[in-house]
């Protein structure tokens, strides 16, 4: 940080889809000064969106300024605003999409929105080096297998209902596990998982590049009320079907692509299980596998920042008066001149 | 010879008892475990013969199976001599290519109103022997089903392949298979479809190239 020059320009990335509230500043050429997040943790349950975005409403402020403090910059120094517009939780994406507004306005500065998912794949990109990845980006919201084509991304598969991540957690919390910020569902699910080689079956189903995981969630969680299986023998049955299943459908789109680089982001690409598998088939079509590390694969600011700099250079911006948040924009509606093609 | 190798499986063109044949291999995964990896090669390679029969009794040409081997996951069956319709399409006359689309569209009509969605219902999935007969092959994502829905996905993987390999042509082209297909399932199944279609463009969720 004692390297940085004073003419850099910053930009502040704002990311409130689901359960996170994070601020990145990112430095124009790449450099990231701070990257503040806090979890929405609630006692017992899922996300609320309601109790979600009130959580991000309380921290706001705080997050905002230890950002600012890590950062060691001034509010003025900061020549733009990023927003995550979507998709997500509604009253969570308003949420942070009030605080990017009132600090564009404040500090009479460009504001852009930013798309959750591509700022996923783009983060990604800019951490592990990957020019032009098939990515595989797997979270509690999203399960999708996409890749820029012609100047547009692609989704060449995804969840047809819920996102792997989600399957996780449900099954987790009816298992009665706890998690905490340094140990959330997924690892908790990983460290059973490795007490266990006792494979039971469960549903697999995989529909050319699109998947599945309610049945799968349905059945797990019917044999964990059923008493007859260890909950470890059930972890680890249901990480090697969903996961196989991942893989499966990775595979059909690396070979369909013939992209050289897979890259694997999101919540659930901490899991060492997955990193091996994938690895195994990314081998096999002699691309390389690249891994976001953790701080960038969840949902975090910098990524909002970072995808927001090559937006605003490409000369996209996002009036106030349309910064409306979009629920369900789509990965692949997203106007992206920064990629070639 | 390897002919083509999938995500999923390989074909070979072999030689066997004096015939020449396609033996399709579902390789072992080594990301899987074993157990699971067995069991899923094993029923893909169950399944898809008996759809191909059954497609067969519908009156929809498909290869013949001459072995299954379900403990090493392989299929031979025969070879079907001729020319993939991707490959034809774009060069025929337009009076022929419409016989040929109309000719597609009565056999999508008969798989699907004896219970069979294909599940990868493209141009390269149909051959167009020298006597002008149309085989479909590649039944590995195929279902029994005769829900709306599932012969909507099926027709919609039709029209956007047709999209994006036959550009000038997709319009019309589709509009003849489903012209054939209305002639097997009736119209107001084939209008049922088409809505199913249009709802399926709407949900936006096979926007791109799969």
């Amino acid at each position: 940080m004692a390297t940085r020059r004073k003419a850099d320009f910053y930009c502040l990335g704002l990311e409130s889809t689901a359960d996170f509230f994070s601020v990145g500043i990112l430095s124009f050429n790449g450099e990231v000064l701070a990257n503040e997040i806090s979890m929405f943790m609630p006692e017992t349950g899922g996300i609320h969106p309601r109790e979600a975005a009130r959580h991000h409403a309380e921290v706001a402020g705080k997050v905002l300024a230890e950002a600012l403090r890590k950062a060691g910059i001034r509010p003025h120094e900061i020549k733009m605003i990023a927003f995550s517009q979507g998709s997500g939780l509604g009253p969570c994406l308003r949420t942070g999409a009030t605080a990017a507004r009132a600090l564009a306005s404040y500090l009479q500065v460009q504001l852009v929105g930013v798309n959750h998912c591509v700022a996923h794949i783009e983060i990604g990109k800019l951490i592990t080096g990957a020019k032009d990845p098939l990515t595989l980006y797997i979270s509690g919201g999203n399960t999708i297998v996409a890749a820029f084509e012609a100047g547009c991304c692609r989704v060449f598969g995804e969840t047809l209902d819920i996102a792997v991540g989600n399957c996780l957690d449900v099954f987790a919390r009816e298992a009665g596990l706890r998690q905490k910020i340094d140990a959330p569902f997924g690892a908790l699910i990983e460290k059973l998982a490795a007490r266990s080689q006792n494979f039971v079956f469960l549903p697999y189903t995989v529909k050319g590049m699109d998947l599945s995981f309610s049945g799968l969630l349905t059945a797990a969680i019917e044999l964990l009320h059923g008493g007859k299986y260890r909950l470890e023998d059930l972890c680890y049955s249901l990480q090697e079907v969903a996961f196989s299943m991942l893989t499966e459908v990775t595979e059909r789109a690396l070979a369909h692509t013939e992209k050289l680089e897979l890259l694997l982001t999101g919540g659930v690409a901490a899991n060492k299980r997955l990193q091996f598998m994938l690895e195994t088939i990314a081998k096999e079509h002699n691309a390389r596998f690249c891994v976001v590390p953790k701080r960038y694969a969840l949902d975090n600011g910098v990524m909002i920042a970072g995808t927001g700099i090559l937006a605003y250079q490409h000369g996209i911006s996002t009036p106030i008066e349309k910064s409306f948040i979009k629920l369900k924009w789509r990965l692949d509606e997203v106007y992206a001149p920064w990629v070639g093609g | 010879m390897l002919l083509k190798k999938g995500a999923e499986a390989s074909l070979f063109l072999e030689e066997w008892q004096g015939r020449r044949v396609i033996m399709k291999r579902r390789l072992p995964k080594a990301y899987r475990l074993s157990t699971l990896d067995e069991t899923i090669r094993g029923q893909r390679t169950v399944h898809e013969p008996q759809i191909i029969h059954r497609a067969k009794e519908a009156g929809v040409p498909t290869p013949t199976i001459y072995l299954v081997n379900i403990a090493n996951a392989n299929i031979i069956m025969e070879f079907i001599e001729g020319e993939q319709v991707k490959q034809v399409l774009n060069d025929l006359s337009q009076a022929n290519r419409k016989s040929l689309c109309l000719h597609i569209g009565a056999l999508i009509g008969r798989l699907h109103s004896h219970g069979i969605v294909h599940g990868d219902l493209t141009t390269s999935n149909m051959i167009l022997t020298s006597h002008g007969k149309v085989f479909f092959v590649d039944f590995g994502l195929s279902e029994r089903s005769n829900e709306l829905e599932a012969r909507g996905v099926d027709l919609h993987l039709m029209k956007r392949a047709l999209q994006s390999t036959h550009y000038w042509y997709a319009k019309e082209c589709f509009e003849v298979v489903m012209a054939g297909y209305s002639e097997v399932v009736g119209k107001d199944v084939a209008e049922d479809v088409l809505n199913k279609i249009r709802e399926i463009e709407r949900r936006g969720r096979y926007v791109s190239e799969r």
